[in-house]
């Protein structure tokens, strides 16, 4: 049987406002336990929320961004269950008004082509604690400092048929969202967190199958690997007679195995009602056509700008254009090398290659985006050969030198390319070489080009690497040809 | 002086007739000799409102004093007191020292009040007899050959009060927890407009309704306690921005063509002859000052006990959800897991009335009957605020009972909690509806204050407070006391 | 509606209370009382009636993004029934 994958997301997304949705404690990552908790933040007796504007505009640019409905008037409603991660014992949430409508967001796929996946709408709301697993005479620890966080929770109609189509999705949204500056974008943090709801269904069957929910995806890859695994299973237990049962599956993306989650067994009773501590957040279209003017350049928009100003191809400007500081960066680079095509080779090549090895956020490059621009100008105008180039970089990664020219004088890099001393050093060579001479001479077109290559060998050799092969190549053209 | 009113205390203070000194150390012996009897406070601290006391005696000497420098008055254990226990009358907070004050508490700090203590209550605000305290349940002053109860659930505030052991106290209202102690305890007690008082470090029992206001003597002291209590606070989004009109300037107006309505369904067949019958005397005394009667419809008012008994619950059982044993209040001895810590903690810190609620609000809530209770309930509460509106399209305040009785015996409710729900059926609508209202005392039965009620509408706290005022201009039911407490 | 006493134990589990045995029949004959009570409102025409949240129809005030807490936790940690290393600790958290 013919098996059609059937998708929806949940995406909760941290918003990148300096203090919580409902105290004015820090947001800050990687405190010490606890020290960012405040009396809110910890729901001690009678303390109460007030929610931060931020937050809200934040959510509404998102609803801009994904042309979506902003509700003017939404509305907390509490959430309840028992968790030690939850301090007021219910999460407090956006249920039947939430801030954000229905929506859509337009996905390129790797095939070429594109499609369109639905928003059902996105709602603010707190983050829970951390639960520390490492035991504490056979105790976890609780740790608040993360409870109160905004977020985003984006949740989208199941029109995605694939892991990758879910890829492709997942990665536009993070490209929209960080192309807003709403959401930092680090998904090693915590920052944007996956819940994939999938089923699968017998090719062109209407109805939906059971459905499967795996939480806390973290990584593009995990959601891959995990997507890939659950359809597998879910097949496998179909096909072997089985039913899937609707349930919370947990993956754990070292060992890539999935598990049932146990503690969700018990069936789920949230209770929701309207939160009597806060009242309505009502906006006016003023404030919204205000954030209208505000909105940043977004991705789709981006890249058709980087196709037209830089003349880059369809694929080579989607990669570029994702994230805000990508974009920026090759921006840079391009600017000061004054070649688009070349910046994006390097960036998209070397330098990306080296930031997924070693993972680290382009943010955090070691190399500026003005010394790769330096160092693109240089291979550019034939101061340097590519593979001299490489190792300019090599040495700008280590970060302690950022000047391009001083480390190709110092490394002895640049290139020859006074014409006169290369002719020089072509006649030298030609003059011990005329068995070959008389070989290429005898060759037809297609083999001469073959035959090149072994002048160029030892032309390299004698100008120590610093000759320019492409006036070496020009000159012995010429001579041999002439 | 246990007679002197905050104004004449102050006078006192400021031209050294007495000290906050003198004045604190009086009212804390008197609590020590005589609240065995009424069991008013779980908490007094000594030591820390002598040294308030002798803070206030060096601003008072500086010249920098104000009207409230050095005054006496005790909190409902409902408000957190930075470094003072606040327990809610639970077990569950029996050892809480609150790391903060409520904006309540604070404003009175703010203003140089000093606090005696924390006064006694129905456990987290629940009750309205002020049986269901962990701390033990409070005897009413009043009390004749048998043991009376406060009302509930601010008894503790109310018997402390009406015995003189503070001058003036703190309280909150949910369904009438202000009101119906102030009726029992032949005190005055005000029950502002929802969101006049903030809430914040308020210890939340039904969000929506609980109020903070003034329990008093006399309806001029509860309009110089509000002055400190009322204003819009950032920390708390459903307090209203509004501004606070001086309640004391409006006390004077003349009630000169007032109008005043009755609702008809109060002033029913139900109603006892006898409180029927002081509450037309103290229609003639208000009439004597040119107030005009007339009588008013509140048809779904008889809908406000059930209404109640849905949303307060619903919220509380979401509300006291945060006391699980994690972070502060009782913890279970070596739970087994993480169920157990919760179960455990919370049924052993939490007493029958707590639990029971708790109960009820997590059924209306839960899936298939949020529609048929709590959806419901929140309309009708829309309708009976939509008759009190009407109401007041043709009357400026509304005159009705509080209780349906005087106190009543301790125990004498029985065993059907129904039975002390009903205590609430002329209380109940003004809070659904978020309006103001006061007790004063309008007479005695028996030898047992009774309280009237005047409620106001939205933000009209003056008004009701200016007609209190006028009333006991002209009659002395205010002033009675309790015997065997004076010295 | 009548309460019976498995309602009673299901929404016990819910609310994190435990409910002794012997006080289950008492418990349930209660709260079958207060839901009579509370059934009044059945009879009660709402149709087109929109809910009421709060007494007042005012709208949220939204606080700006700025952080204005400090670091309390000591202070806070005092009431606390069980910490270590600055964590709250509870039984084993099993997911």
């Amino acid at each position: 049987m013919q098996w059609e994958t059937v998708i929806g997301l949940e995406i909760h997304v941290q918003l990148a406002t300096k203090s919580k949705i409902f105290s004015g404690s820090s947001t800050a990552f990687g405190a010490e336990p606890n020290t960012q908790a405040s009396a809110v933040d910890l729901a001690l007796p009678g303390t109460l929320p007030v929610p931060n504007e931020q937050a809200f505009r934040y959510a509404i640019l998102f609803g801009l961004a994904i042309d979506a409905e902003i509700n003017k008037r939404s509305v907390f409603e509490r959430k309840n269950y028992f968790y030690p991660d939850l301090p007021k014992g219910y999460q407090t949430t956006q249920l039947d008004k939430p801030i954000v409508g229905p929506g859509h967001v337009e996905v390129d796929l790797p095939d070429g082509s594109s499609k369109t996946v639905r928003i059902h709408h996105a709602h603010l709301e707190e983050d829970a604690g951390k639960s520390l697993h490492e035991d504490f005479h056979g105790m976890s620890g609780i740790d608040l400092n993360r409870a109160g966080t905004p977020l985003i929770e984006i949740v989208t109609e199941p029109d995605m048929r694939s892991s990758e189509e879910a890829v492709a999705f997942a990665k536009k949204l993070h490209s929209i969202v960080t192309s807003l500056g709403i959401c930092d974008g680090d998904m090693s943090q915590g920052s944007m967190r996956f819940d994939v709801n999938i089923s699968v269904r017998p090719v062109g069957q209407e109805e939906y199958g059971t459905r499967t929910e795996t939480k806390n995806l973290n990584s593009f890859r995990f959601m891959e690997r995990a997507i890939k695994l659950e359809v597998e299973r879910q097949i496998d237990v179909i096909e072997d007679g089985g039913r899937i049962v609707q349930e919370t599956r947990l993956y754990d993306g070292d060992k890539d195995l999935s598990r049932s989650m146990r503690s969700k067994e018990e069936a789920n009773d949230y209770r929701y009602f309207p939160c009597p501590d806060l009242l309505p957040v009502v906006f006016e279209d003023d404030y919204i056509e205000a954030l209208k003017e505000q909105m940043p350049e977004l991705p789709d928009a981006r890249k058709a700008r980087f196709v037209a100003q830089y003349s880059l191809s369809d694929y080579d400007a989607s990669i570029l254009s994702a994230d805000a500081a990508t974009a920026q960066y090759f921006e840079t680079v391009a600017e000061h090398a004054g070649d688009a095509k070349l910046s994006a080779n390097w960036v998209m090549g070397e330098l990306s290659g080296r930031l997924n090895s070693e993972d680290i956020l382009i943010q955090n490059c070691p190399v500026s985006a003005k010394a790769l621009g330096q160092l693109v100008l240089r291979v550019k105008d034939g101061t340097i050969s590519s593979s001299g180039a490489k190792k300019v970089f090599g040495i700008l990664w280590q970060g302690e030198q950022n000047d391009v020219d001083q480390i190709i004088d110092q490394e002895g890099l640049k290139q020859v390319s006074d014409t006169g001393a290369l002719e020089a050093m072509v006649d030298e060579v030609l003059a011990g070489m005329p068995d070959q001479i008389a070989q290429y001479k005898a060759a037809d077109e297609k083999k001469r080009k073959k035959l090149m290559g072994g002048f160029m060998g030892p032309l390299m050799k004698a100008s120590k690497g610093q000759g320019n092969p492409k006036l070496f190549n020009e000159i012995l053209q010429r001579k041999l040809n002439g | 002086m246990l007679d002197k009113s905050i104004k004449e205390l102050s006078e006192g203070l400021q031209s050294g007739a007495f000290s906050s000194v003198e004045l604190t150390q009086r009212y804390l012996d008197r609590i020590t000799r005589l609240d065995s009897r009424y069991n008013s406070f779980v908490t007094v601290d000594e030591a820390s409102a002598m040294a308030q006391a002798k803070a206030a005696d060096a601003r008072i000497a500086k010249g920098e004093a104000t009207l409230w420098t050095g005054i006496p008055l005790a909190h409902k254990d409902v408000f957190c007191t930075d470094g003072l226990r606040t327990t809610c009358g639970s077990r569950m907070l029996e050892n809480f020292v609150p790391p903060y004050d409520a904006t309540v508490t604070a404003n009175f700090k703010q203003a140089g009040a000093v606090c005696l203590g924390k006064t006694n209550m129905d456990e987290f605000a629940m009750g309205s007899s002020n049986e269901n305290s962990y701390f033990g349940k409070v005897i009413n002053p009043w009390s004749d050959e048998i043991e009376r109860v406060p009302g509930g659930s601010s008894g503790g505030s109310a018997a402390a009060v009406a015995a003189r052991l503070a001058p003036v106290a703190t309280g909150t209202d949910t369904g009438g927890s202000i009101r119906q102690p102030a009726s029992f305890c032949g005190i005055t007690g005000l029950k502002p407009t929802y969101g006049r008082v903030s809430r914040y470090g308020m210890i939340a029992y039904a969000s929506s309704l609980d109020q903070g206001g003034p329990m008093a003597r006399s309806a001029e002291d509860a309009a110089l306690m509000l002055q400190v209590m009322a204003g819009h606070d950032p920390k708390d989004s459903t307090s209203i921005k509004q501004d606070v009109p001086d309640y004391a300037a409006a006390l004077e107006q003349s009630i000169k063509g007032l109008r005043i309505g009755l609702p008809r369904e109060f002033f029913n067949a139900q109603l006892d002859s006898r409180i029927q019958n002081i509450l037309q005397d103290a229609i003639k005394v208000l009439e004597a000052q040119g107030a005009i009667f007339s009588e008013v419809s509140l048809p779904n008012v008889e809908l406000g006990i059930p209404a109640y008994y849905v949303i307060a619950p619903a919220e509380c059982s979401a509300n006291l959800s945060r006391f699980d044993g994690v972070r502060y209040g009782h913890r279970c001895e070596a739970p087994e897991d993480l169920m157990d810590l919760y179960m455990r903690s919370r049924s052993e810190g939490f007493g029958d009335e707590v639990q029971r609620r708790i109960l009820i609000g997590t059924y209306a809530l839960s899936a298939g009957y949020y529609d048929a209770y709590y959806g419901k309930a929140q309309q009708v509460r829309r309708l009976i605020k939509n008759d009190y509106v009407n109401a007041f399209g043709n009357v400026d305040v509304i005159l009705s009972p509080t209780t349906p009785s005087t106190t009543f015996g301790i125990g004498s409710k029985g065993e059907d909690p129904v039975q002390m729900y009903l205590e609430d059926i002329y209380t109940i609508t003004t809070n659904l509806a978020g309006l103001p209202g006061i007790s004063l005392p309008a007479g005695q039965i028996d030898g047992l204050p009774i309280g009237m009620q005047l409620t106001g509408n939205y933000f009209d706290e003056a008004r009701i407070l200016n007609v209190a005022h006028q009333f006991q201009n002209a009659t002395d039911w205010h002033t009675q006391a309790p015997h065997g407490i004076h010295d | 509606m009548s309460f019976s006493s498995d309602d009673i134990k299901n929404v016990a589990t819910l609310a994190r209370l435990h409910v002794d045995e012997e006080k289950v029949e008492k418990l349930g004959q209660d709260i079958n009382n207060i839901l009579a009570l509370v059934d009044q409102l059945k009879a009660v025409d709402t149709t087109g009636i929109e809910p009421m949240a709060h007494p007042m129809d005012a709208v949220q005030i939204l606080r700006a993004d700025e952080v204005t807490e400090t670091d309390q936790r000591e202070k806070f940690q005092a009431c606390a029934p069980a910490t270590e290393e600055g964590l709250y600790l509870v039984p084993k958290v099993i997911e």
